[in-house]
């Protein structure tokens, strides 16, 4: 009897209500997924005939390309509409933009949003499921999955892995999915920042606090740098890049007290030179390229996953 | 309720002359891929490889097809299959493919895991063992080769055990859990 | 023809009175009251039969926005009037945030003129502090209160200029009207949409934090002392500024305050899941802040319960969160709400009745709130120990923005009189 699997949501808005069941059933179908990108015909018929509109009202070109790609290699139609140029610069509302596309019946709804929560009122008004490609300063659940496929598949395991989170916690939503679904996972996470750029109270997400790069990867299993802003500077949160680097842009000689096993990762683009010096970034423990590729057999895995439901009885 | 079809001899007899008819339809081993369907099909073409090595003295490439992707009744409910991985190392150009199952039913998974074989290149031919062959087909599907003819009631369940997964070597007949 | 209620419960804290006492309404005006029985039965007055009921002075609200003239879709004269009438309440301030705002006569006697024809509770206006609510330029108070104005507030935003506030606290002194002050650092809550702490952490939004509130409070205390202005803080939701009106309170300082129903009842956890009827300003706080909060009303240190009724129609509420206007309508909710303090035994019923009628009317100065004899019959009552389910689809109010969806609560409006006439009863 073939074994049958479903996720407990249908919807992914936030890695918050996915459990450890289902993060490893992403996980382990997105494995299953890489092989298709390595064949010459990087196409199965899985979901030939499914629409899925990618609804970006923030621009993004990687992880627009990603989820297009992750669509189309599983014979998707899919639409790409952005914000800019849409009826939503004319003035219309979320609700009215996100009913009219339902009125197109899309099998799923993948969105980007600027403002935290946008998302989740969307699904509150569609039928089909709907995917958080990364609202505000909320979550980006698809990037934390593919950080996490990116780390097992070099550490065989989860559990019990120490993971360093370095630069601009407080404004990054790829932390917040990220310290979710690491904890949900078993690991344990520190955040590395000037006290300016941790969220108040993240504490009581469970995670430790370090105003220290040194200190904040020593033992670390996994370090992951986000990207650091320049608008921060003139929000009163940074005295200048150039100062924010040279306490917290992790370099060569950083990493001469770190194991040659810790893997770099980094959700992209890098500022290079700010957050991560270029031989690091290009080094052995770096995996950004491993996640990118990880991020499209992520994305068909959670297309896969959602397929909807369908009236028919298969009986 | 279930009744044994065929036991642990009547199936290393049956993996015995499989092998051999291969290897005569074939005119010998070269060029012959064994693929085996997820999950017991796998199986069954280790064994096959296993013999045809013992028969002939030469390895035969082997792979594993994982067909989920290709079934034509996905997306009928929440509920999907769980997905396992296709390996499939060597270029198909030039092979002549057997696909491996265990049971051959209605003949959809076949269908499903000759589109899944086409996706990956343009094999010589493709050929077809199965250890049971139970009737019902609901697609124009026929075996190259097969272990045992049985012919039985629709309802009934027809279930393959072979010991590296399942301990010991039977093939069983059951009545459909309620 | 007079109005006979007889046989109720009344809480009077005007004057003392927490007994069953009969009340006979002449004229629009309060004729007798007398312990239950004594006044015998008049003929051809009407009878109200107040059995297991409590009679109490009309609620006053201090603090309501009713949106006109300017953004009617939300709520008018009209229909507040017909919400505060079926929340028990007969008297309601309205803030000057409307558009035009009330920084002068002309707004003032557009709103009186509207109240008179369209309401039939009283109306009272709050005039604007500064002109159009700018912080730059005082209104011409004098005029705004011969006017009618009863106080004067920027409401909605703060006087965020130390020097206006000031000077607003030393101009109003003339005219013996207290400020209302929105207490709110702005550049603290830029871009903010709830209380800052861990659930904003969570759902990545901006905070707003308490020092916000804190810091203002502070600093408009301490510009009580030389300027002998009267400082009335509004909607209070800060543990730390309930404790820094109370420290100015036993130093002497005419320092007064309110708090919001929502405040005494919520914390930041309701925002989560982005709904946006838990979004108001100031915002939802901590657990902390609500027992400080609740401490306050148990001690005095806070003096009204005031709603801060803020109408907003879906269009502002059903988009993304941090887009979504402040504030919850909250005239037909009071009630319940405030019984939830008397439950939790944080005030006595008499106490709740006395922060919605008497407090009100002294800090202001005005004539309500009492059910003493020759004052105008302005009359709730209402049955304390009324089950229901609060559902927002059937208020009164134009707008239905409140997170109080399906909450078990008690305590019925059953009748509102204004000037001895029926403006609200129950079915």
């Amino acid at each position: 009897m073939t074994q049958t699997v479903t996720l407990s949501q249908q919807n992914i808005i936030t890695t918050k209500d996915l459990d450890a069941n289902d993060i490893q059933l992403i996980l382990d179908t997105a494995d299953s997924f890489k092989e298709i990108s390595t064949r010459a015909i990087k196409k199965v018929p899985t979901l030939r005939g499914r629409t899925i509109i990618n609804l970006f009202f923030e621009p993004s070109t990687r992880t627009r390309t990603s989820f297009e790609i992750a669509g189309k290699r599983l014979s998707a139609d899919v639409i790409n509409i952005s914000g800019a140029g849409s009826s939503v610069v004319k003035g219309e509302s979320l609700i009215d933009t996100a009913k009219n596309l339902e009125a197109m019946s899309p099998d799923i709804l993948v969105v980007r949003h600027n403002c935290s929560g946008a998302p989740s009122l969307i699904s509150e008004f569609v039928n089909c499921p709907v995917i958080n490609a990364g609202d505000g300063m909320h979550e980006h659940p698809s990037q934390s999955f593919l950080d996490l496929l990116t780390i097992r598949e070099h550490k065989g395991t989860l559990k019990g892995l120490k993971v360093a989170i370095v630069g601009d916690i407080a404004h990054s939503r790829v932390a917040r999915s990220n310290i979710q679904a690491m904890q949900t996972m078993g690991m344990k996470v520190k955040v590395v920042a000037p006290p300016t750029l941790i969220p108040v109270e993240i504490e009581k997400m469970g995670v430790d606090v370090c105003y220290d790069l040194g200190q904040g990867i020593k033992d670390a299993d996994v370090i992951m740098i986000l990207r650091i802003q320049l608008e921060r500077q003139n929000q009163g949160l940074l005295s200048s890049l150039r100062e924010y680097s040279n306490y917290f842009c992790l370099t060569t000689n950083h990493l001469s007290n770190v194991s040659d096993e810790t893997l770099i990762i980094h959700p992209g683009p890098v500022n290079r030179g700010i957050e991560i010096s270029l031989d690091v970034l290009e080094g052995p423990r770096s995996m950004i390229l491993n996640q990118v590729t990880n991020g499209v057999a992520v994305r068909m895995a959670l297309f896969y996953l959602l397929l909807g439901e369908s009236d028919a009885n298969p009986n | 309720m279930s009744s044994i079809l065929l036991n642990q001899k009547d199936i290393a007899r049956a993996i015995s002359r499989i092998s051999h008819e291969i290897l005569e339809k074939n005119k010998g081993a070269e060029n012959i891929a064994l693929i085996g369907i997820r999950t017991r099909g796998v199986t069954f073409s280790s064994r096959l490889k296993q013999k045809i090595n013992d028969i002939e003295n030469t390895e035969v490439a082997i792979g594993a097809l994982d067909i989920t992707l290709y079934r034509d009744d996905l997306g009928a409910g929440l509920q999907k299959p769980q997905l396992k991985k296709t390996e499939i190392a060597f270029a198909l150009e030039g092979k002549h493919v057997v696909l491996c199952d265990d049971v051959l039913f209605t003949g959809r998974t076949i269908r499903a895991a000759i589109d899944a074989l086409m996706d990956f290149g343009r094999p010589a031919s493709v050929q077809l063992a199965v250890l049971v062959d139970r009737g019902h087909r609901e697609l124009p599907i026929r075996p190259d080769y097969v272990g045992k003819n049985i012919p039985t009631p629709k309802s009934k369940r027809v279930q393959v055990h072979l010991k590296e997964i399942d301990k010991e070597d039977k093939v069983i007949i059951e009545e459909p859990v309620k | 023809m007079r109005t006979l209620i007889k046989n109720g419960h009344l809480i009077d804290p005007a004057n003392k009175k927490n007994a069953k006492f009969d009340l006979l309404i002449n004229k629009g005006k309060i004729e007798a009251v007398e312990p239950k029985g004594k006044l015998k039965d008049i003929a051809d007055s009407k009878i109200i039969d107040a059995q297991g009921v409590i009679v109490a002075p009309g609620f006053c609200d201090m603090h309501v926005h009713f949106r006109e003239p300017g953004h009617e879709y939300k709520e008018t004269i009209q229909t507040g009037s017909e919400s505060a009438a079926a929340g028990g309440f007969t008297t309601v301030a309205v803030m000057p945030n409307t558009s035009p705002v009330n920084d002068n006569r002309s707004v003032t006697d557009f709103i009186l003129t509207q109240a008179k024809e369209t309401s039939n509770i009283n109306i009272l206006p709050i005039g604007a502090i500064t002109k159009g609510l700018k912080g730059e330029a005082l209104s011409d108070m004098g005029e705004l209160k011969e006017a009618g104005c009863i106080g004067y507030s920027d409401d909605g935003r703060p006087v965020s200029d130390s020097e206006i506030m000031r000077r607003a606290l030393e101009y109003s002194k003339m005219f013996d009207l207290p400020c209302i002050q929105h207490s709110e650092v702005l550049a603290l809550t830029e871009g903010g949409s709830m209380n800052e702490g861990v659930v904003s952490t969570e759902l990545g939004l901006k905070g707003m934090p308490t020092e916000a509130e804190d810091i203002m409070v502070h600093r408009d205390i301490s510009l009580l002392p030389k300027t002998g202005g009267r400082l009335h803080v509004a909607h209070i939701s800060s543990g730390g500024s309930v404790d820094l009106v109370r420290q100015a309170k036993k130093k002497g300082l005419p320092v007064t305050c309110e708090v919001a129903p929502h405040h005494f009842t919520l914390t930041h956890e309701a925002c989560r899941g982005y709904n946006t009827n838990a979004k108001m300003s100031p915002p939802l706080r901590t657990d902390s802040d609500l027992e400080l909060i609740q401490e306050g009303m148990r001690d005095g240190t806070i003096d009204i319960i005031a709603t801060d009724h803020a109408p907003h129609d879906l269009v502002d509420k059903q988009v993304e969160f941090s887009k979504a206007c402040f504030g919850i309508v909250g005239l037909e909710t009071a009630l319940p709400l405030t019984l939830k303090m008397v439950d939790k035994k944080i005030i006595s019923l008499e106490k709740a009745i006395d922060m919605l009628t008497f407090q009100p009317n002294r800090i202001f100065g005005l004539d309500k709130g009492t059910l003493g004899v020759g004052k105008a019959a302005d009359i709730t009552l209402f049955d304390h120990r009324k089950e229901y389910s609060i559902d927002p689809s059937k208020f009164k109010s134009r707008s239905k923005n409140s997170p109080y969806k399906g909450w078990k609560v008690r305590g019925k409006i059953l009748h509102t009189l204004v000037n001895g006439k029926t403006v609200f009863k129950s079915n």
